[in-house]
């Protein structure tokens, strides 16, 4: 296990390097940042020192020399919009981002699996066929359009729940969290439905699918005829079973939430990183950008390792061989 | 052994209908809530901005969320009302005592947030902090740069010099807001940022600021002048227009600013809104490559073959274009009414701006006449680049402008791009025809003249942004005898004549002005502002 461990370690900080590479050149060789935040009506002798005092007159590999440098002591560079180290902006709006995600994959996960189950368990009744359809709806639509219209159904016309923006945020372990209060839930729960949607879709179709295809299998006839109850059946044999495909694709997905909620967080007014990283891109605040892409690929990486050694966990067989 | 269907489901057949009927009695109830008026009053007013504020510090960044930020806890010496002329603000008065001298009687009885009186000393040492701000992107200097020396007088005057007779000082301190002299001293941007260092004279005091999110501020009840209608004033950001539109809609913010075209028709309509709108000192324009006499990268000849010669050379060529464009149309259809037709560089009623200046009428037969004049009886073609997300509907204006073109004689192709990209290339003399816009933060002429018309020169800092190269000796003179006469009234005429030079030789085609749109719930009111800033204390109750 540890030998494992140390591997993919090393195979991360590879591909974190050559992400920072990539990443460097095709920022810093689009367009001009002094263009954009230097003030339209500022002239010449403004733009120079501005550009000095960025750090922009200097050709790009000295620049990325520099990066590297700052990067081994953990500093990413300062923000050019905000003068503060691009990754503590980062830091300070990642709470924001990861409980929406978090709550949306909560959605997701415990809507998605027992309608899925239901789905899977009755595949002719009209409900299962209505959530089939729903769940081709749920993945075709696009997400800034179906946000809009949660909008403007839930706001607008009916008026349950705000429109936009965080809820108040309360304090929990040294974090601004919004979710641990009625009214902070209130907030977030519109966003959160709205990133859910794709991953809801995905999770009753695979549940389904798995239920389908365990549902067949021999130790389940063994179980019903033990006359074991129905519900201890599915909610303990088939549950466990398809868990394990379950947990790959949920680890797999909650990497690409967080970078969906990119959308969701700008039309919801919702300060997380992606909002950040939008605005930035507009504003070509390139150490934000460069720093929200290191991050977030460290954090697929870390998603991925934990969902492997998961993996190996649930499914005694995998450990086995892992030891010989 | 089978159930029945209804047990099997758990819910009997009464339950069910209980159920559908309590649904579709709390559908039936919210409608309602939504169409409740503000019949109580409101408190705390919240409003949401387009731009999202990237720091309270008032001279750490020059950009016009900021400032209009700033604006609501802080003061500048000299202020401007809703059309952009001055008037005092800290300052009760300022006269020139010579061409090089200014002196500014300074407004007695003011206190900071904290108690302390305002003096002269809180003046001096904002100027001085100004310009050394640090890892500042966009610095305020450029309205400092002029003073060379400070003098204080006494608590309540101060006297500036500047190298060369410079009229436009008072306007420049329109952009310095002023803050106390401890503060100036010692604070960096994390300290205003993080609210200890937000100390005022302003008609509030700062509560909070979330980077991205919010700002609040609540009524300063010591203000030396007219206090504001509200408690607490909430600004929450929200980038999205529809986002936007859908909040005020549904009730959770009294007011918006940057209302989309597109929604400002149905908004006018809608009996819980207010609309209002207000002629703002940005003119969308074109460029053209005025000064490579040829192999202009854009330019071929009418049938798609290259073309050695540049026709945009020629002041008539540049004309008879102005004379192919429909401005009512495009105001009329691409701006949905949200604009109106430039015949100058700023609309009428800006300071600097002649009378005889119209909006040139659409005369496509006028144009081709001046085309056969210039040699071109048959055209030519170009390409027109435009931003694509800077300015209100700008694609879509490059297209009818390039639609207009492409009907009288010069086929026109466009090629859009995001702002970061475009401005970038375009200054490097990219393009030989693009459309871009300015904003007059001054409300006067001498803005776009010096910096899109004067000849480009870096070291003066002159002709900054004139990316098409144009450049008149004639017109330069006119506008370097205009900037240094400091009595007004002279000032005006001279930058008018030097506006009306502008435009004969058509240095560049203005399109329109854009107007800027607010909306509110009923019962609260904005009259709008040129600057197409939000000023929380300008928002009344409506009576």
């Amino acid at each position: 296990m540890t030998a494992f461990i140390l591997r993919r370690l090393a195979q991360s900080l590879l591909v974190l390097f050559v992400t920072s590479i990539l990443v460097f050149g095709g920022l810093y060789l689009v367009g001009d940042p002094i263009e954009i935040l230097v003030h339209p009506e500022a002239d010449q002798i403004e733009k120079e020192r501005a550009r000095v005092a960025l750090g922009l007159d200097k050709p790009v590999v000295e620049q990325y020399y520099l990066f590297l440098k700052g990067a081994l002591t953990g500093n990413l560079g300062n923000s050019f919009v905000y003068a503060k180290p691009a990754l503590e902006i980062i830091f300070e709006r990642m709470p924001a981002t990861m409980e929406l995600a978090i709550l949306a994959m909560v959605i997701s996960v415990f809507l998605g699996i027992p309608l899925g189950l239901y789905a899977g368990l009755r595949p002719n009744s009209p409900f299962s066929r209505f959530i089939m359809t729903s769940s081709i709806v749920g993945f075709s639509l696009p997400t800034f359009w179906v946000g809009l219209l949660l909008i403007l159904f839930f706001a607008v016309n009916l008026g349950w729940l705000p429109s936009t923006g965080r809820g108040p945020t309360t304090d929990v372990f040294g974090l601004q969290l919004s979710i641990f209060s009625w009214e902070g839930l209130k907030y977030a729960f519109l966003p959160a439905l709205n990133l859910a949607l794709l991953k809801l879709a995905l999770i009753i179709r695979l549940t389904r699918a798995q239920t389908r295809e365990q549902g067949l299998l021999d130790y389940i006839k063994f179980a019903r005829a033990k006359g074991l109850k129905s519900s201890r059946v599915v909610g303990v044999h088939l549950l466990k079973n398809i868990l394990i495909p379950l947990v790959t694709v949920i680890g797999l997905e909650l990497g690409s939430v967080i970078a969906y909620a990119i959308v969701t967080e700008t039309i919801f007014a919702w300060p997380g990183m992606g909002k950040l990283v939008i605005d930035s891109i507009f504003q070509l605040d390139r150490p934000v950008v460069v720093a929200y892409l290191l991050v977030v690929v460290a954090m697929y990486i870390i998603i991925n390792l934990v969902v492997d050694i998961l993996y190996s966990l649930l499914d005694p067989r995998v450990r086995i061989a892992e030891q010989h | 052994m089978t159930a029945s269907k209804s047990q099997k489901f758990g819910m009997n057949p009464v339950r069910r209908l209980l159920v559908g009927a309590s649904l579709a009695a709390s559908v039936a109830l919210s409608t309602s809530w939504s169409t409740v008026s503000f019949s109580q009053e409101i408190k705390d007013l919240s409003i949401a901005l387009s731009t999202p504020v990237t720091t309270v510090d008032p001279h750490f960044h020059n950009l016009t969320p900021n400032n209009a930020m700033a604006a609501h806890v802080f003061e500048t010496l000299v202020k401007t009302d809703a059309a952009l002329k001055t008037y005092p603000g800290l300052a009760e008065s300022w006269k020139a005592l010579s061409d090089t001298e200014w002196e500014f009687k300074l407004r007695k009885g003011v206190k900071w947030h904290n108690g302390e009186p305002f003096t002269a000393q809180d003046v001096a040492a904002t100027i001085k902090r100004i310009p050394n701000v640090p890892n500042s992107p966009a610095s305020f200097a450029v309205f400092v740069r002029a003073i060379t020396d400070v003098n204080i007088v006494d608590d309540h005057t101060i006297r500036f010099k500047t190298k060369e007779p410079y009229p436009l000082l008072p306007s420049d301190m329109v952009s310095v807001a002023i803050v106390p002299k401890a503060i100036a001293e010692t604070a960096k941007t994390e300290d205003f940022n993080s609210g200890k260092a937000m100390i005022g004279t302003g008609p509030f005091r700062f509560q909070q600021y979330v980077s991205g999110d919010r700002v609040i501020i609540t009524r300063n009840n010591d203000y030396w002048g007219d206090k504001p209608d509200w408690d607490k004033v909430t600004f929450r950001i929200i980038t999205s227009a529809p986002a936007r539109v859908a909040a005020l809609l549904s009730g959770d913010v009294h007011m918006i600013e940057g209302v989309p075209t597109a929604d400002a028709a149905k908004l006018k309509k809608d009996k819980r809104v207010e609309v209002s709108n207000a002629v703002s000192n940005r003119m969308i324009y074109l460029h053209m490559d005025s000064n490579r006499k040829t192999n202009s990268p854009f330019i071929t000849a009418a049938d798609g073959k290259p073309m050695e010669a540049n026709p945009l050379t020629d002041a008539r060529v540049r004309q008879a274009i102005s004379k192919m464009i429909d401005r009512n149309a495009i105001v009329s259809r691409v701006m949905e009414g949200q604009a109106i037709p430039a015949g100058q560089l700023l609309d009428e009623v800006f300071f600097g701006t002649s009378k005889k200046l119209k909006p040139d009428a659409y005369d496509p037969a006028g144009a081709k006449k001046l085309m056969a004049e210039a040699g071109y009886p048959n055209g030519f073609g170009v390409t027109l680049h435009s931003p694509n997300n800077r300015y209100i509907n700008d694609g879509a204006t490059a297209q009818a402008v390039a639609q207009f073109l492409s009907r009288n004689g010069i086929p026109t192709k466009v090629d859009t791009m995001p702002s970061n990209i475009f401005f970038s290339r375009a200054s490097k003399m990219e393009f030989s025809f693009i459309l871009a816009g300015w904003g007059a933060a001054s409300g006067d002429t001498s803005s776009p003249l010096r910096a899109l018309l004067a000849t480009n020169d870096p070291k003066a800092g002159m002709g900054g942004a004139n990316r098409g190269r144009f450049s008149s000796p004639e017109l330069d003179a006119l506008i370097a005898q205009a900037v240094v006469i400091i009595d007004d009234e002279k000032r005006d005429a001279a930058l008018a004549l030097a506006s009306e030079k502008a435009i004969e030789l058509m240095g560049l085609i203005p399109l329109h002005y854009e107007v800027s749109t607010w909306a509110s719930r009923k019962g609260v009111q904005y009259p709008g502002r040129a600057d197409q800033s939000t000023l929380a204390h300008d928002v009344k109750r409506a009576k």
